[in-house]
């Protein structure tokens, strides 16, 4: 029979599935979802941003059924998402009640509560440790033991928690370009699409979950000379962010756990009327994403600032750069060129072939 | 560790997806927007036409799913596979048995009924992206009916081509009111949305956007008076199983003699015709 051609789908999809099931195991190697919370921080941290989605478990467990495919990791987190009702919103949660782990700031030398180098690959130099080849679970507990047997100096007594924000020594000056107060209720583009133009909670939430290396492009094209300025970093934080959830308006909030964040602020110049005379002042961009993602928070500040002040390069474009970032929407539509297309495609050479026999005689 | 509500998706969501679907059938055409989740198929796979389907769909129903025509081709059977999987419903491949057939690029070639519910994938809702990228200028064009970019485009082709040069995905205009993509179904196809007796859902999950043409809506491809619109011609090939002349034809080559021959697209009719032949013989 000639329609074999388009025959024989199922079978051929559980064979094909039953070979990515294969190519996980082929090695005889296994790998606890434990293991890779306590060892691949960059990688959880990464997929829990873009997938929206704070669980280290969770996490753990996309990277493990994943085989550490990133893009794939994400969606299995996105479409567990969808299958969660969403009962409650967290409260307000302010970025000076974090318990600190790393807090710098590129503006000035010294800042109050002083700069917290904490875990960072900054200062690292890139060099492959090919000791890490040899090493064992033995000599991972062995050098956990000597790292906390280290004496900690009392100077280390600082306080980590309620440190005040750069931002707000500036503000103090006079310095920090003033805006209304704006509370209102957050959009949840989750449970609304958005429509144009966009509100700025809007614009934050798409950033936020936004592909890392989408954000970071847009970003440096924004620094590199397709957005305002170059703007300085007052103030990377990276701690624990405790979360509340309120069931009404009356109860005290519960506590329901606390989220590792980042948050940026970057200062960048702009001019600004004042009554008779013109002045530079600073605006703020914004950048907040979960885990510890410095790269993207800071080209999200960027890419804030640009959405906000209007421009007529791409990264000034809310639907260019909102309609782009999203992780599952773009691999999804990129990949969805692999289905077959031949009834369109069947469509367009017929047309082809009367457009060449009939078409117009120039 | 959990288990998986029916169907899926919670049922907030398949709520406001069923709002959103219920808005659209009262406005034919207009495009609705709707929050859409990620699902467990890529986005851009069809995940539009499945959340509609799976907002839709309970105990009773009877689903086909066809991709390009076929029921056993790899997309649809991977989505037939997770409604099946998440809600337990009857699948079939006979388009008269189901109650709600999800199809992508294809309108099946037997006639739908009202007891029906076509669900088609949508890749690109906006009949007017090509002409206009801006979202927020689309949107008004459709609130002012200024539909003279869709026009023009096809003028254009016409002037260049003597002829229009869109192949799938043929703009219509529903109800006298709205244009709008039918979907990438071939132009063979948009005659079967005018006047149809079934509900036809259109779910565009990437894009966020549900639109409807509710049964005996009328529905015109969009032409000239002195360029009428035309369907793809298939003069003198027939399909070389069943003979049939009068419907969407796959080209394939015979891989033994390099011969091109035509196959009836929509697969569970051919075979249906088939076995209708053996029994006469």
């Amino acid at each position: 029979m000639a329609y074999v051609a388009v025959r024989g789908g199922a079978e051929a999809i559980e064979a094909s599935l039953e070979h990515l099931q294969y190519e996980r195991v082929k090695e005889g190697a296994y790998v606890a979802v434990e293991t890779l919370q306590a060892t691949m921080r960059g990688f959880l941290d990464q997929v829990m941003s873009e997938s929206s989605l704070y669980s280290e478990q969770l996490a753990g467990l996309a990277m493990k059924q994943s085989e550490g495919n990133v893009e794939e990791a994400i969606f299995l987190l996105r479409a567990h998402r969808s299958t969660l009702p969403r009962l409650y919103y967290s409260t307000t949660t302010d970025a000076r009640n974090m318990f600190v782990l790393r807090r710098i700031s590129a503006s000035f030398k010294d800042i109050p509560g002083g700069q917290i180098l904490g875990a960072s690959h900054d200062y690292l130099h890139r060099l492959l440790n090919f000791d890490l080849l040899q090493e064992t679970a033995a000599d991972v507990v062995a050098q956990k033991a000597e790292f906390e047997a280290i004496e900690v100096p009392d100077e280390s007594e600082l306080p980590l928690e309620n440190l005040p924000k750069v931002m707000d020594y500036l503000r103090q000056e006079g310095l920090i370009r003033e805006f209304p107060e704006n509370d209102a209720e957050p959009s949840d583009i989750t449970k609304e699409s958005m429509a144009f133009p966009t509100n700025r909670s809007q614009r934050l939430q798409t950033l936020t979950r936004g592909q890392t290396g989408t954000v970071t492009s847009l970003g440096y094209a924004g620094l590199r000379g397709y957005g305002a300025s170059h703007p300085t970093v007052g103030e990377v934080r990276v701690g624990w962010q405790s979360i509340h959830v309120a069931m009404d308006d009356e109860d005290d909030p519960y506590y329901i756990g606390a989220i590792k964040l980042t948050e940026v602020e970057s200062f960048i110049p702009v001019n600004v009327d004042s009554e008779d005379k013109q002045v530079l002042e600073f605006d703020i961009g914004y950048g907040a994403c979960f885990g510890q993602n410095e790269t993207k928070a800071i080209a999200m500040s960027i890419v804030d600032h640009a959405l906000e002040t209007g421009g007529d390069t791409p990264i000034h474009d809310e639907e260019f750069v909102l309609l782009h970032v999203d992780t599952i929407e773009s691999t999804g539509f990129i990949s969805h060129l692999k289905m077959p297309h031949y009834v369109t495609f069947q469509s367009k050479l017929e047309q082809m072939r009367t457009i060449k026999k009939e078409g117009k005689s120039l | 560790m959990r288990e998986v509500p029916f169907a899926l998706l919670d049922e907030q969501s398949k709520k406001e997806i069923r709002r959103a679907i219920l808005k659209g059938v009262a406005i034919p055409g207009y495009q609705v927007p709707f929050a859409s989740r990620e699902m467990p198929i890529g986005r851009g796979w069809g995940t539009g036409g499945l959340q509609v389907t799976l907002a839709l769909i309970g105990k009773e129903d009877t689903l086909k799913v066809i991709d390009q025509g076929a029921d056993d081709s790899v997309n649809a059977i991977n989505i037939k596979k997770l409604v099946q999987k998440t809600t337990g419903v009857e699948t079939t491949s006979r388009t008269q048995d189901a109650s709600i057939v999800q199809s992508r690029h294809r309108i099946p070639e037997v006639p739908l009924t009202k007891e029906q519910i076509l669900v088609l994938q949508v890749p690109e809702p906006e009949p007017l992206r090509a002409i206009e990228r801006s979202e927020y200028k689309t949107k008004r064009y459709h609130a002012e009916k200024e539909y003279s970019g869709a026009y023009l485009m096809l003028f254009e082709q016409i002037m260049r081509y003597n002829q229009t040069s869109q192949g799938a995905d043929y703009p219509v205009l529903v109800n006298g009111r709205y244009v709008m993509n039918p979907s990438p179904i071939p132009r063979f196809d948009n005659p079967k949305i005018d006047s149809n007796e079934a509900l036809i859902l259109f779910g565009a999950g990437r894009e966020k956007k549900i639109y409807a043409v509710p049964p005996y809506t009328n529905v015109q491809s969009l032409a000239f008076e002195d360029y009428p619109f035309v369907v793809e011609q298939f003069e003198g090939k027939i399909c070389r199983e069943t003979g049939l002349s009068n419907v969407f034809l796959d080209e394939l080559t015979d891989e033994k003699t390099g011969e091109t021959y035509y196959l009836c697209n929509d697969t569970s009719y051919m075979k249906e015709v088939l076995a209708r032949k053996v029994a006469v013989k």
